[in-house]
């Protein structure tokens, strides 16, 4: 779906990012998912009289880390603030976040939708910390509370308003969070909400230089979900406009289960959230040396790493782009071609078919892969010594997958080694032969196309281990002798 | 025993003439005599007390103990029940924390007890949240002061004031947003110091105005306050705005001669609105310090008539921010036969708070709004700029700056409880220290019909040591902070 003739819409997403850290942005709390709750709450998490935060320095070393790898400007002073609002699972009855000095501002990402390339200003991402969770259900008409979220390290990432459809924010979103797992800030996990994005949306006449009035639409937690919200508010917006409504500014909530979004508040029941500097936190200083020391330890991020794999390995653009995709499977890429030796062509058509095949249909990723890099690469190495053929090969990478051990192991316990003995595929040969004279007779007598039957039953009567290159050849030998 | 000083209480438990037990002994005896009377215990820690005192018994036969290594050990203290103290109640004089029994120790609590093995008596009334100048917001009832139990001890650290006048505990702590350690030093005759902001641990300090509360020690004398606070001071990780930088020596620099220290008299706080009793007494101090080798001149605190309105666009907008926790959801004060959230927010918070508090988160919110953050907070911000501008040159010129603590000796029950406004003005002089983030001290000088008289004395940055030097050298050469009200001696 695209956007009606006519019509533009204008969109910019703001993208809650959970920091990876061990600990909390300003306590020593853990931040792990899925304990039972309650069980990460300290003083600082409950809020009780007389705490105070000390901020997280790691969780401050991975915002300036966001902002480098997006050419943002890295601010020298940052100064946390105090948002005020009430709501049961937020233990101070305010948040910690950034107002008027945000760690990082005036940023980029480069964007791929068809052949264009599109350039999306990142307005800025500030630090915060996250609220808790309010649990509705099983508490007999109570709301109950955990606390272990709250006081996790967030960075808010917002754009410009620089996207006009529904498939370029997806675009963005998709490059924001290989990015961000690229970087090790964050986990990219949507389900679990460690990556979470606001979209806002208005619609204006094509031509219109005058922005229409937006809305806010929340918490939609995949890139498909964003996607539909962003279309389905596209299409309502521009039915109210073209029946002679008005948009309304106002937060919304988009439904799953419908596909539709839903007015949550109006901005006349908006929040005064009565910002202004936490006394409690110094401002932030980050000098230069603090910033290129953070500098030295940025990952060489998916593009340029893209444009190497074309260059080093001499692969096509599609297979380096699927390679660099992810970071651990880059990583576990260029592990098989170092550790194997064998062609980089071979070892990126066995990592993104064969092996990201298997991890899909197993439901598991790079982290939990029964193959390693390594067991991969010993593999492709019995390839290249010609130890085994690449149709064996696939019979070895199932048995891998079905952890029967290393590849030397299997080849071995299965008997699997290629015949590349002339004589025995030989006699193989003359075998077939002797078994269909009929088919002989009528090969010599032109059919072609029975060549692929002879090599299919050398193959048979090998257990398909003759080397395929010497039954061919000697094949043709013996048949047009 | 309570009328010798912290050192000759510390000299006593190491020679054996006393062990900690009878210290402690003694002084839960008195509070259990007199305290009816004044009200300043919310809670009197009376088997937690002989435990520690024993403790520190077994550690000062040891042979441990002495002002090098472990000043307080075996001394009881009382602290203001502002700072949280494992597994006793406390309430910051608020019925919205009535239930709250702290699971963890403030830092000044961890240091002064766990550390140094000083004995805790108990928790000391305030006002409620120390929003207060004369202890009678306490959701405790007021605190009554040992000179005229008719008139107030001072607020919002009264009950700490009034429990070391009347004898009742050697020392106790106090925290001072904008006057409460010194103005109810002043009203009771003892000496208090507000130490430089960030000297202090905040943590586990219940917030008032966290960019102004600083704890702080009010004694029998400045040499009393030097042996407490030098335990108390100190860089802590655990709270963002404390200063990693070394404690001086302060009880070693007590007995340093003042000669040639240069005073400096604010016109300003010698203007109208000092009352004509005070104003001798404060006189009179002045030219005992010239005896002992001071030179005064009048300097210029040009700013000085703004404190009291900045201090009360600032702090209440701090305290509205800060009390945004007390909600009824986790702990505290929870409205019974709630409907609705929004009621339990309501009724929890207003059943919880007292009138003043609410007036101040009400003031708070306001300056704080959209639309008003500029005109109010943001400007109190710049004012608070100049007039810490006045005393850094101030400090160009003169070593500490002198001038009253309060307007007028301790007033009566009652006087200004109807009245904010009058109520707000008794921080007058006491405020720009706080907005400053300097070191200010309050010492007795004299009395006025019975009732004592405060004189301030205001330093640099980090200057503790010259207010608690210069203080010290007075009271070696005056006796006004050694007497004890009649009715309890």
């Amino acid at each position: 779906m695209s956007v009606p003739a006519g019509w533009e819409a204008v969109i910019g997403l703001e993208v809650h990012c959970q920091l990876l850290t061990q600990s909390k942005i300003f306590s020593g709390a853990a931040t792990a998912y899925g304990a039972a709750p309650n069980t990460q709450a300290d003083a600082v998490t409950l809020g009780l009289p007389g705490v105070l935060p000390v901020l997280n320095a790691a969780a401050l070393e991975m915002a300036v880390k966001f902002g480098l790898a997006i050419d943002a400007q890295i601010a020298e002073r940052c100064v946390f603030a105090r948002k005020h609002y009430f709501y049961p699972d937020l233990p101070k009855g305010y948040q910690i976040s950034q107002y008027e000095q945000p760690i990082v501002s005036k940023g980029h990402l480069d964007i791929e939708v068809g052949e264009k390339v599109q350039r999306i200003g990142i307005t800025r991402a500030h630090m915060e910390e996250d609220a808790g969770k309010s649990l509705h259900e099983n508490f007999s008409g109570q709301t109950g509370i955990d606390l272990n979220r709250a006081g996790t390290p967030l960075i808010e990432i917002v754009s410009e308003p620089d996207l006009r459809n529904a498939q370029e924010a997806v675009a963005y979103l998709k490059k924001l969070h290989q990015l961000v797992v690229y970087l090790a800030i964050c986990d990219g996990n949507m389900q679990e909400g460690s990556f979470r994005c606001d979209a806002n949306v208005s619609v204006r006449r094509a031509g219109e230089s005058k922005f229409g009035t937006r809305t806010e639409t929340k918490n939609v937690n995949s890139f498909r979900y964003v996607e539909k919200a962003i279309e389905y508010e596209i299409q309502r917006q521009i039915g109210v406009l073209e029946s002679g409504g008005k948009i309304v500014q106002e937060t919304r909530l988009f439904n799953p289960d419908t596909g539709e979004t839903r007015a949550m508040r109006s901005k006349e029941e908006a929040m005064d959230y009565r910002y202004f500097p936490d006394p409690d936190l110094l401002p932030v200083v980050v000098t230069k040396a603090d910033v290129e020391r953070i500098r030295a330890t940025l990952p060489e991020l998916p593009e340029a790493r893209k444009a190497r794999f074309e260059s080093q390995y001499g692969l096509p653009a599609y297979d380096a782009g699927v390679l660099t995709g992810e970071r651990a499977l880059a990583d576990y890429y260029e592990s098989v071609v170092k550790a194997s030796g064998a062609d980089p062509k071979l070892c990126a058509n066995w990592v993104s078919t064969d092996l990201l095949g298997a991890l899909n249909k197993l439901g598991r990723d790079m982290a939990t892969s029964p193959v390693s890099a390594e067991a991969l690469a010993g593999m492709l190495r019995r390839i290249a010594d010609k130890t085994i053929s690449g149709k064996i090969a696939k019979e070895v990478f199932e048995a891998m997958l079905a952890g029967e051990g290393g590849a030397d192991e299997i080849i071995k316990a299965k008997g699997l080694v290629q015949i590349t003995d002339e004589g025995a595929i030989l006699r193989a040969i003359d075998e077939v032969m002797a078994r269909s004279p009929d088919n002989v007779a009528a090969y010599r007598a032109g059919k072609d196309k029975l060549f692929g039957f002879f090599v299919g039953q050398v193959m048979k009567a090998t257990q398909g281990k003759a080397n395929p290159e010497a039954v061919n050849r000697l094949l043709k030998q013996k048949l047009t002798a | 025993m309570h009328t010798l000083s912290i050192r000759q209480l510390s000299e006593g438990l190491r020679a054996r003439k006393f062990s900690a037990r009878e210290l402690t002994q003694h002084f839960l005896k008195r509070i259990e005599q007199h305290d009816k009377k004044l009200n300043s215990f919310i809670t009197v820690t009376a088997e937690r007390a002989l435990t520690q005192a024993d403790a520190a018994d077994a550690r000062l036969a040891k042979g441990e103990g002495g002002p090098l290594t472990a000043p307080l050990l075996g001394i009881p203290l009382a602290q203001k029940d502002i700072f949280c103290t494992r597994g006793v109640k406390t309430s910051c004089g608020s019925k919205m924390l009535d239930t709250f029994v702290a699971p963890y120790d403030a830092t000044v609590v961890r240091r002064l007890h766990r550390d140094a093995g000083a004995v805790l008596l108990g928790k000391c009334n305030m006002d409620e949240f120390a929003m207060g100048s004369s202890s009678e917001t306490s959701g405790y009832g007021p605190v009554k002061n040992p000179w005229d139990l008719t008139r107030v001890p001072g607020g919002s650290s009264g009950g700490s004031a009034a429990c070391v006048a009347a004898g009742l505990a050697p020392a106790a702590t106090a925290t001072d947003t904008g006057g409460s350690v010194r103005q109810p030093a002043a009203l009771t005759g003892l000496t208090g110091i507000k130490p430089t902001y960030g000297r202090v641990s905040r943590y586990g300090m219940v917030a008032f105005a966290s960019s102004l509360d600083q704890a702080g020690v009010i004694a029998r004398s400045a040499e009393d306050a030097a042996w407490v606070l030098q335990v108390m001071a100190g860089f802590d990780p655990l709270d963002s705005t404390s200063v990693d930088r070394p404690v001086d020596n302060w009880i070693g620099s007590l007995d340093r001669p003042i000669e040639g220290l240069k005073i400096g008299l604010p016109k300003e706080y010698f203007a109208e609105g000092l009352a004509a009793g005070p104003r001798r007494c404060i006189e009179a101090a002045v030219a005992e310090l010239k005896k002992l080798g001071a030179t005064v001149r009048e300097i210029s605190l040009p700013h000085s008539p703004l404190s009291v309105p900045t201090y009360y666009v600032v702090a209440p907008a701090e305290a509205s921010s800060n009390l945004a926790r007390y909600d009824g959801v986790r702990y505290g004060h929870r409205a019974a036969d709630v409907q609705t959230l929004e009621e339990l927010y309501k009724r929890s918070r207003g059943e919880g708070f007292g009138a003043e508090v609410q007036r101040r988160i009400m003031m708070g919110t306001y300056v704080l709004s959209h639309g008003y953050y500029d005109a109010y907070y943001l400007k109190a911000q710049k004012v608070r700029k100049l007039i810490y501008e006045d005393f850094r040159r101030a400090f160009e010129t003169v070593d500490v700056v002198l001038g009253p603590t309060a307007t007028d000796v301790a007033f009566k029950l009652g006087a200004k409880t109807d009245d904010p406004v009058a109520m707000y003005l008794n921080d007058i002089y006491t405020i720009a220290a706080n907005l400053a983030g300097i070191p200010a001290l309050s010492l007795p000088c004299g009395f006025v019909e019975g009732l004592p008289v405060g004189l301030q004395l205001m330093g640099n940055f980090f200057d503790e040591g010259r207010l608690l030097n210069v203080a010290h050298q007075y009271q070696r050469v005056t006796d006004w902070h050694a007497r004890l009200p009649g009715a309890f001696t």
